[in-house]
């Protein structure tokens, strides 16, 4: 099964629907276990239970910025290849990427207010996230505004490949300004800092996560699909011819 | 070469005569910076304080007013497709075209500044410190508010929708701008002037690379 042979959204709503109910099945599975483990991994002697905030807080920021980066790599279809279901995928991606993006904002602000003393700092890392929640919105806004879908791709293309400009700041603001934030800690080219308590239950949300955004994507894109079969279907009906009585 | 002096003096001239918006821009930046004192209360030494920040909005705010006609106007009488059709690399042809808007639009805000400044109790090294953070800030203004009015052009829906997708890709301008012109001011000996300064100048130089390539791209595919 090719990428091309994908390109038929007929032949991706079958595949989708076919798999669908297992990515649902795992994803449940591994966020019931990461779940599980975060509820029982140790307290931190300086944080206490307050640490396990980052279990839900990292993989939300770090799907923040994956999901924005399957746009572009979902734009980059749409402009340069043609591929007809690219824009489906980015734009099923944005409302997505904005919901994971607040989530990591709201958990942050929560662990922010017992650790450092306050909800919201104006911190590279804070504000870069919260520009990537604008921009978020902006996109959405952007596929909101133009009815026709195509053109509305294209447009939303280049705005998200520009917009991806921000990823790397994110990615690295911690490191080039010295803020509240604290520095990367878990990939880091010395190995993590973290300990394999925390390490484990993390990771597993990680990939738990990874997987709810893939069934929701999906999801997602079958329901695109059929939204605009059902607007071609209305737009037939309507430029039929009338019988005058 | 010549084709494209052709299209920045014709836009310059568009922009400066009856109808065009240049001085549009200037007006408005003059009006935003009456207002704060209203807002914030006659302290001067609270003025002089957020003074570069003020001035700073202000322009942000009056180069986003004016970006809504870098295309629209061509658009609508049939000289934008022209200029997609000419030989001209459209890339280059969007480029002149923001300098023609950053030389009708732009400059005037970085001259009208030191009036502005009187306005605000800067001294005359402050105002020397915006003026000087403008002229190197507000070409990244221009060059990356132009993807967004190719953006709005496209989809005939420009307004609000261009300042929407354009206020959060100007943000690091304004943080870096804003940031420079205060440590002029303070003259602290942790905060330097070069160090934000450097950076709004390199925002300004990869602007000027990234802004037209999307811009041609957007006109390129939105304009079918």
């Amino acid at each position: 099964m090719t990428l091309t042979e994908l390109a038929n959204p007929t032949r991706f709503l079958s595949l989708a629907t076919r798999i669908l109910p297992w990515l649902a099945i795992l994803t449940g599975v591994l966020l019931a276990i990461g779940l599980y483990q975060s509820a029982v991994a140790p307290d931190d002697y300086q944080q206490g239970a307050t640490v396990k905030i980052m279990f839900i807080h990292v993989p939300n920021a770090w799907l923040s910025m994956f999901v924005w980066g399957v746009m572009s790599v979902a734009s980059l279809g749409t402009l340069v290849w043609r591929h007809p279901l690219a824009d489906v995928a980015a734009k099923a991606a944005a409302p997505i990427g904005a919901a994971f993006t607040f989530l990591a904002l709201v958990t942050g602000s929560l662990w922010g207010r017992p650790m450092w003393g306050t909800y919201w700092e104006w911190d590279a890392r804070l504000t870069s996230v919260l520009i990537l929640f604008l921009m978020y919105l902006g996109l959405i806004a952007l596929w909101r505004a133009v009815e026709d879908p195509s053109r509305a791709a294209r447009a939303a293309a280049v705005l998200t490949l520009v917009g991806a400009i921000n990823i790397p700041i994110i990615k690295f603001s911690v490191d080039w300004w010295n803020t509240l934030h604290q520095p990367a800690s878990v990939m880091k080219m010395s190995g993590s800092s973290l300990d394999k308590s925390f390490l484990i239950p993390l990771l597993v949300m990680a990939v738990a996560f990874s997987l709810l955004f893939i069934t929701l994507h999906l999801a997602a894109m079958r329901n695109e699909i059929l939204r605009r079969r059902l607007r071609a279907l209305q737009m037939l009906q309507a430029s039929k011819p009338v019988a005058l009585p | 070469m010549s084709a494209l002096g052709a299209l920045i003096r014709r836009d310059v001239h568009i922009a400066v005569r009856v109808g065009g918006g240049a001085l549009i821009g200037v007006l408005f930046f003059l009006t935003v910076v009456v207002l704060m004192p209203f807002a914030l209360g006659p302290d001067l030494a609270l003025l002089a304080r957020l003074g570069p920040a003020i001035l700073w909005l202000g322009a942000l705010l009056a180069s986003l007013l004016t970006l809504d006609r870098l295309f629209t106007a061509d658009h609508d009488d049939g000289s934008l497709d022209l200029i997609l059709m000419s030989r001209m690399p459209l890339e280059l042809a969007c480029a002149a075209k923001a300098l023609a808007h950053w030389l009708a639009a732009g400059v005037p805000l970085i001259v009208a500044t030191p009036v502005l400044g009187l306005l605000l109790n800067l001294d005359g090294r402050a105002t020397l410190a915006v003026a000087l953070t403008l002229l190197a800030g507000t070409p990244a203004l221009t060059f990356t508010g132009m993807i967004g009015a190719a953006l709005a052009v496209t989809l005939q829906r420009g307004g609000l929708l261009l300042a929407v997708l354009v206020l959060p890709l100007s943000i690091p301008v304004l943080i870096f701008g804003v940031a420079a012109s205060n440590a002029a001011i303070l003259e602290q000996g942790t905060l330097t002037f070069s160090t934000p300064f450097s950076i709004l100048c390199a925002l300004s130089l990869a602007s000027l690379v990234i802004g037209p390539f999307a811009a041609a791209a957007s006109l390129r595919h939105g304009l079918d």
